[in-house]
């Protein structure tokens, strides 16, 4: 299993200087791949530039969303940026798609939230179709296109992973659950009549060091505080000790994730060098 | 905090007590129309004699719950003059008087305030409070009151049961099929007391009505229903305590709180009584609710909390209990099935006991199973697990019931097959399945899904499977071709790039009717007579082709939006000749290119079917049904049940087993043969095959790592 890491784009009052100089950080350690979420209203960046910025500053990990609304999205103009991000990064982006959990961003964003998922749908048909047809370009570095994953709990969701996309990307949770969405992920990729299997990618978040807990819970409490009373629920999940850390990750390897990447749920830049270092009896 | 509960059954009651006993200077007032004494139903069950949850909850209720339970653990079928009987499972009973005894006792011990005979109407009933709860059962009057919010779902189910008791112990949980001359009658009974038992009749509408039981009173139901069940009721009489005919109401609510209101047990979800415990579920809500209020300064918060707690849990029994329900409403289908199949298709009804925890249970229950199953074949001398049970269509005899196909076209070139797939297919062969299946092979170049796909339409062909057979058989196992015309679905891009992905120079397709799969795709061609006379033909050369390769049977796939399928479909075809519009019209075509093979090829002949497309306005359950049969009337060997994919936009549900549900209706109410696939896991494969679901299984979550030589035993 490969074990990615989190931009901290998503924490409120972030500099743009320490979010480049994790990437960088991150690039030196042995993290598969960099990742970024998606919200509109709320203090994150936006997640393409900062995968952008990124790309600018690493040569080798992966640049994955976790996961893109693209509903929200002009199909024709996230076709173009997708492609230059991936001609930017030279071929190093994976896009994590989703609806998103959140009605507030479209209400934000002025896009209708009903339908979403047929959108969705389209979506990822049409941006094969632009690259293919080369009537925007630039055309994306990876012949094809960037890998796609979709994430997501409905039926539906799962469904569209194995008939549109490369793979199934979870929504976070202790093993067993991903052990659950795996299964049905790969029904679904049977179902399709897909050869092979699924690319399975499972996310968590994490917050190690006695002095950034108290902020690490914070953040989670206030990303997710639309979720009501399941917020604690979330926050019980957070992984705050290397111990934790490990047990996850051996978790979702028993599972059968292939790619797990860690969230952080503050921006110090000395999270990712804890995070190496919890990992090191793993990797 | 004052806190009002209306209702006074076991939820109401037990919520009552756990919050006065941890907050004490709480006001709780219970509000019950009925007097103390009065009890409606006899006895409740709980399918779990350990109660954890509810000795940490209240230790003293606990003990005397406890104590006063009846115990068993064996489930008993009586059916075709025979019984069943299958130990091991636990149960306990307790007469439904005596827990409520319990609780109000409790109650009043711990200073709840319980006003009984109190009805309340509407809202201004009530006393002033800080918390409402409604716990009145399925009718909720405190739900009604705010159902624009709660939005309750009742769904009715199609047979008439009716809730008796009987003087008569029986020493296990009970289930009597009685054939009569009016129909099935079905009784569920289980002890609860001293010599009380439990006794529930259901039968279906048509039987109910021909038995004169739609107008009888409370004497002649009564008696009607002791002279159906006299064998099993030896004498004693059925008691009658104002107990009505009714159809079983399943409740699903949108929400179940709303601002300071509640809803608890039946008053917020209810489900059906064949898998047990309604009253355990609606006394756990009530511990989860208390837990919440104490955990939660916020009362909405809490609320939520209890709601965020319980909805998966009960989410899951009324799933598991909906199964239960459908099993319990089929059965007259169920009946043709040997007695201990039945009892093993009872059994494993909801999913949640596996042949393996069977074999714990009761390892002499599934020796004898299998010593049964096995006397079906005289030539399977020794007892075996039922997959490894040989099985015979048309002549072919398949030495187990695995089933095993490759996932996705490989890379063949021209319709040739290549290296992989020959490895492929000759690897499932040597793992031990009974039969191997191809991919689809296009009986035609513009009938193939990809350029990739393998195809049958040429001598070389023939030649190139006629090794892969070979392979296939010098391992003992056979194998199946598997023939299609992708129709609309053609002309794609291979498929590990994506479903339905056209290709940038698409070959020219052809469908009933000319619309495409995506709106972004190539528009097909609507048949004229010569196109179908083509496909027809391509069809039948194809089954000479198989037969000159060797192939052992012959597996056509009319499902899945491909071009049979969208002749099917009202979806996909709309023809205004005679081969679209009345469903007779729509089946024609599939049926003419069926009979063609069928008269071309003599050996065993199967077809993939849709039995439901899963999208509005298309093949519903029941067409599924008649096209199956129509299908086994023109003789066809083996269905294979799938559902979906007819239009893109179909509604999936997975889960394990996602088809067998399908499967077992065609294969009992068709009696054809039936093959499932659709996440089977090898440890579900001998329950599904020994209980009469499904006789041959695809193995797609597992690839089913089967062990060629199983240990066989002697019964």
């Amino acid at each position: 299993m490969r074990i990615g890491i989190g931009l901290p784009s998503g924490v409120p009052g972030v500099r743009g200087g320490a979010v480049v100089r994790w990437a960088q950080r991150a690039e030196a350690a042995p993290f598969s791949s960099l990742a970024v979420i998606d919200r509109v209203a709320y203090d994150s960046y936006d997640p393409l530039l900062a995968l952008t910025a990124a790309a600018a500053v690493t040569q080798r990990v992966k640049l994955v969303t976790a996961v893109l609304v693209s509903p929200l999205r002009n199909t024709v103009l996230l076709a173009k940026e997708l492609a230059s991000l991936d001609q930017l990064s030279g071929g190093r982006l994976v896009v994590g798609f989703a609806v998103g959990a959140r009605e507030e961003d479209y209400l934000v964003a002025g896009i209708d939230h009903r339908g979403r998922g047929s959108r969705l749908t389209e979506q990822l048909r049409a941006l094969r179709r632009i690259w293919e047809e080369g009537t925007v370009g630039p055309p994306p570095a990876q012949p094809g296109g960037p890998p796609f994953l979709v994430g997501g709990f409905a039926d539906e969701a799962f469904a569209r992973a194995a008939r549109y996309a490369q793979g199934y990307f979870h929504g976070g949770g202790p093993p067993r659950a991903f052990a659950r969405a795996a299964e049905v992920a790969r029904m679904a990729w049977v179902e399709a009549g897909r050869p092979g299997r699924p690319e399975l990618w499972g996310q968590g978040y994490f917050v190690l060091g006695e002095e950034a807990r108290e902020r690490g819970i914070r953040y989670m409490r206030d990303y997710y505080a639309f979720t009501g009373p399941m917020v604690e629920r979330i926050v019980g999940q957070l992984l705050t000790t290397p111990q934790a850390v490990v047990q996850f990750v051996e978790g979702y390897a028993a599972a059968g994730c292939d790619e797990l990447v860690l969230m952080p749920a503050v921006a110090d830049l000395d999270q990712v060098d804890r995070l190496a270092e919890a990992l090191a009896c793993v990797w | 905090m004052r806190v009002v509960i209306v209702g006074g059954g076991p939820a109401g009651l037990y919520l009552a007590l756990l919050l006065k006993k941890a907050t004490p200077h709480h006001e709780i007032t219970v509000l019950e129309r009925n007097p103390p004494d009065a009890t409606y139903g006899w006895g409740v069950v709980f399918s779990d004699r350990t109660l954890a949850e509810f000795r940490e909850a209240d230790e003293p209720t606990y003990r005397e719950i406890t104590e006063r339970f009846v115990l068993w653990d064996a489930i008993d079928v009586y059916v075709h003059g025979e019984r069943v009987r299958c130990g091991g499972h636990v149960f306990a009973g307790i007469a439904r008087t005596a827990l409520l005894q319990i609780l109000q006792r409790r109650c009043a011990e711990l200073g709840v305030v319980l006003r009984f005979r109190t009805e309340v109407r509407q809202p201004e009933d009530l006393p002033p409070y800080d918390l409402l709860v409604g716990a009145d059962g399925v009718g909720s009057v405190v739900r009604s009151w705010y159902a624009e919010v709660f939005r309750p779902r009742i769904t009715s189910g199609r047979t008439r049961y009716i809730w008796l008791g009987t003087p008569r112990p029986f020493g296990a949980f009970t289930f009597v099929f009685q054939q009569t001359e009016w129909g099935l009658f079905q009784a569920h009974a289980y002890p609860y007391e001293g010599c009380m038992s439990t006794f529930i009749v259901e039968c279906g509408e048509d039987t109910w009505k021909r038995a004169g039981l739609e107008g009888a009173n409370e004497v002649q139901t009564l008696r009607r229903c002791a002279e159906v069940f006299e064998e099993v009721l030896r004498g004693a009489p059925l008691l009658s305590n104002n107990s009505r005919w009714i159809r079983f109401p399943t409740l699903r609510t949108a929400t179940w709180h709303h601002g300071r209101v509640v809803l608890l047990g039946d008053a917020a979800h209810t489900a059906h009584f064949s898998i047990g415990s309604g009253t355990k579920l609606a006394m756990e809500d009530a511990i989860a609710l208390a837990r919440a209020l104490l955990d939660h300064e916020d009362v909405e918060m809490a609320l939520a909390a209890y709601e965020l707690e319980r909805r998966p849990v009960v989410e899951a029994f009324q799933r598991a209990a909906a199964q239960s329900q459908r099993t319990f409403e089929t059965t007259p289908r169920a009946l043709r099935l040997d007695p201990y199949r039945l009892t093993l298709y009872l059994l494993t009804r909801s999913g949640r006991v596996s042949y393996d925890d069977l074999r714990v249970r009761d390892a002499r229950f599934v020796q004898r199973v299998e010593a049964r199953l096995a006397s079906e074949w005289d030539d399977v001398r020794l007892a075996r697990p039922p997959i490894h049970l040989p099985f015979v269509l048309r002549g072919l005899r398949l030495e187990n019931r695995i089933v095993l196909r490759p996932a996705g076209a490989c890379g063949a070139l021209e319709g040739l097959p290549d290296e992989a797939q020959h490895r492929i297919l000759g690897g499932f062969a040597a793992r031990g399945a009974g039969l191997v299946l191809t991919e689809i092979l296009a009986v035609s170049p513009e009938g193939r899904i990809t350029p990739e796909d393998a195809g049958l339409y040429r001598g070389e062909h023939a030649e190139a499977w006629r090794r892969v057979v070979a392979t296939v058989h010098a391992e003992g196992s056979r194998i199946g071709a598997v023939l299609g015309h992708a129709g609309r679905r053609g002309a794609t891009r291979p498929r590990r790039f994506g479903l339905d992905l056209p290709l940038a120079e698409p070959w020219e397709l052809l469908a009933p009717s000319a619309i495409p799969y995506h709106p972004d795709g190539p528009v097909p061609r609507a048949m004229d007579p010569s196109d179908m006379e083509r496909v027809r033909d391509a069809f039948v050369r194809a089954a000479r082709l198989a037969a000159q390769a060797g192939f052992d049977l012959l597996h056509l796939h009319f499902a899945s939006g491909y071009l049979l399928a969208s002749f099917l479909s009202p979806l996909t075809n709309r023809r205004e000749d005679a081969y679209g519009g009345s469903f007779e019209n729509r089946l024609r075509f599939p049926l003419e290119v069926f009979r063609a093979v069928r008269e071309a090829w003599a050996g065993p002949l199967g077809v993939a079917l849709p039995i439901t497309d899963r999208a509005r306005g298309g093949i519903t359950e029941e067409e599924g049904l008649a096209i199956a049969r129509a299908f086994r009337e023109a003789g066809c060997d083996l269905v294979e049940v799938t559902a979906g994919q007819t239009v893109p936009a179909d509604n999936p549900v997975y889960g394990r087993g996602y088809l067998v549900p399908y499967a077992e209706v065609v294969r009992l109410e068709v009696e054809v043969p039936v093959l499932a696939g659709g996440g089977i896991a090898l440890s579900e494969a001998n329950a599904l095959v020994g209980s009469g679901r499904v006789d041959l299984c695809v193995l797609d979550l597992d690839e089913g790592l089967v062990d060629k030589s199983p240990q066989p035993f002697v019964s």
